[in-house]
């Protein structure tokens, strides 16, 4: 049974201006995120998947469709009975969101508060969290005294604090830097594997998704226009907004104008070849362009590791007589997919 | 002088009373203004208990309320303080009108204050399964509580300014004083002397309430 599972589910807010049309944030939206996934949502600004997050721990209301979570249809319960469901699911933020009056300890402790437990437990458990998430001295600060990498690892230890089994992280790393970022992640990393916590990864950054996520949906306009094992969407792409994302992390394909400025360059025949998985065998393929005597260049492309399964396309430019090539190419293709740009 | 001297011990009585007057003022207007802002907050489009009905009747008795000049609003109040606290005259009236006056002056300041809190810290709790009233409580007003302790101090002159005006409704204080053994016998240094003891009270209480504000932003 999926811990997460969203059935048809759309969000509608009311026009902004009297007259004007209704605002779809999320459209017939649905999604299963199996126990102990790292899944992530990728997305523009404005693609509905800040909201679509904020529906998973009713911080905001669905328009209709059923959010079960762990079985339970949330969508309809009352405010007054969604602290049991909230219990189970911990959540980080882009800006933190961290009690500036309280310390980094009574900031932890916060939710333990709220779910009753009592002084000596609550403190047992803030050291212990404080100590996971390495802020063990940083106990009695506040928070305009810490990084922003403390931060949201203060704000982490807190959202675990109730040993939530679900995890969603919104734009979690967004106000971080690329250091501080890989740091969070890694350590987001440690308690899926250690605690098995389920972690739902809001982001616009592929990079985020190709280092933590393990499945993804990327949405658009309200809608999830692809979904899939992180490897497959970014070995191979449906949607043009999902190629768009991976081009942010993956140089594959070069576009038409890239392509022109290489053309202007390299005078030989140009073609891309696909690499997925460890199917394809690079040294015989680029046994037969040497043993052909067809002298090619690499000019365009790499290959990427993905969940330690290697992907990626390169563009070459050969240069040979006409017909050695075409031979050559023949036999290529039987090993790997050959695009030609002509 | 010799008339400032003579009337010492009225002097001291009259500050008395703009203490007692003030001080149980910001107590019931600020409560009040607490219970109004706080209202006009949480009622507010998008905020945790949004009620379109709540926010319009407070935010329209705020903004009626507020501009009335303090003097035409406690003749006009009157009845309404016969009806509560039994009289319309003396300090019991005047403490009950200017908390009154208070409480909608100071509830503007409290929302605005409210509304400095991150919603992202809000969402926060609300994520961790806090219920509103836990909210308020453990995050709306403690992460407010500087800003409210401006405010607080803020409107203390305010009330020092309405509660001079006792004496027209059978008060006393030290507004009474100024004008009774000031003003209407010629002897300005006894006005003057009313004027300083407002100032030093006034200057005490924000120096007090800075000094609190700082402490409670750790600044």
């Amino acid at each position: 049974m999926p811990v997460v599972s969203l059935r048809d589910v759309s969000k509608v807010y009311p026009a902004t201006t009297k007259g004007g049309d209704p605002v779809v944030a999320i459209e017939g939206v649905s999604l299963d995120v199996e126990a102990g996934d790292v899944y992530g949502i990728i997305g523009y600004s404005g693609a509905g998947k800040s909201t679509l997050v904020r529906l998973m721990n009713a911080l905001e209301r669905s328009s209709s469709g059923e959010i079960l979570i762990n079985g339970q249809d949330i969508a309809r319960l009352p405010e007054s009975k969604l602290r049991e469901v909230r219990l189970g699911i911990g959540m980080i933020f882009q800006q933190f969101n961290l009690l500036n009056s309280r310390t980094v300890a009574g900031n932890v402790s916060y939710p333990l508060e709220v779910a009753g437990r009592p002084k000596a437990e609550r403190r047992a458990r803030v050291a212990e969290l404080l100590e996971f998430v390495g802020l063990a001295d940083k106990a009695r600060a506040y928070p305009d005294e810490l990084s922003g990498g403390q931060k949201q690892r203060v704000g982490i230890a807190r959202a675990l604090a109730t040993q939530p089994s679900i995890l969603l992280a919104d734009e979690a790393t967004s106000a971080l830097d690329p250091e501080t970022t890989h740091e969070v992640l890694a350590l987001l990393g440690r308690i899926n594997r250690e605690f098995g916590v389920t972690i739902i990864v809001i982001t616009h950054e592929m990079d985020v998704i190709q280092t933590i996520a393990g499945k993804v949906a990327v949405m658009d306009q309200g809608r999830v226009i692809e979904r899939g094992d992180v490897f497959d969407v970014f070995s191979d792409p449906q949607h043009p907004a999902s190629a768009r994302f991976v081009g942010t992390v993956v140089k594959g394909v070069p576009s038409a104008a890239e392509l022109a400025v290489l053309r202007a360059r390299h005078p030989g025949r140009i073609v891309t070849l696909s690499f997925r998985d460890a199917g394809v065998d690079q040294q015989a393929l680029f046994g037969e362009l040497a043993r052909a005597g067809v002298a090619f260049e690499v000019i365009y492309g790499g290959i990427n590791e993905i969940q330690g399964r290697p992907f990626g396309h390169l563009t070459l430019s050969l240069t040979a007589d006409d017909a050695v090539v075409d031979d050559v190419l023949d036999r290529i293709r039987e090993l790997t997919t050959v695009t030609e740009v002509r | 002088m010799d008339a400032l001297i003579d009337l010492t011990p009225q002097l001291w009585t009259a500050a008395g009373e703009t203490l007692y007057i003030v001080g149980l003022t910001l107590l019931f207007g600020g409560l009040g203004g607490l219970l109004v802002g706080l209202g006009l907050y949480l009622s507010r489009a998008g905020n945790i208990l949004e009620n379109r009905t709540v926010f319009t009747v407070l935010n329209v008795l705020v903004n009626f309320i507020r501009p009335i000049p303090f003097i035409i609003f406690l003749a006009a109040a009157q009845p309404l303080a016969r009806a509560v606290v039994g009289t319309g005259i003396g300090n019991p009236a005047i403490i009950f009108t200017i908390s009154l006056a208070a409480s909608f002056a100071m509830g503007r300041i409290v929302e605005q204050n409210l509304l400095t809190v991150s919603p992202g810290v809000i969402d926060a709790a609300r994520s961790v399964g806090a219920s509103p009233i836990r909210i308020i409580f453990t995050v709306l007003l403690p992460e407010a509580l500087g800003p409210l302790i401006l405010g607080f101090t803020f409107i203390f002159v305010a009330l020092v300014d309405m509660s001079a005006v006792a004496g027209y409704v059978g008060g006393g204080g030290l507004g009474n004083f100024a004008l009774l053994y000031g003003y209407r016998q010629f002897n300005p240094v006894v006005t003057w002397a009313a004027v300083l003891l407002i100032i030093v009270l006034v200057q005490l209480v924000q120096f007090l309430g800075n000094s609190l504000a700082r402490k409670a932003l750790r600044r």
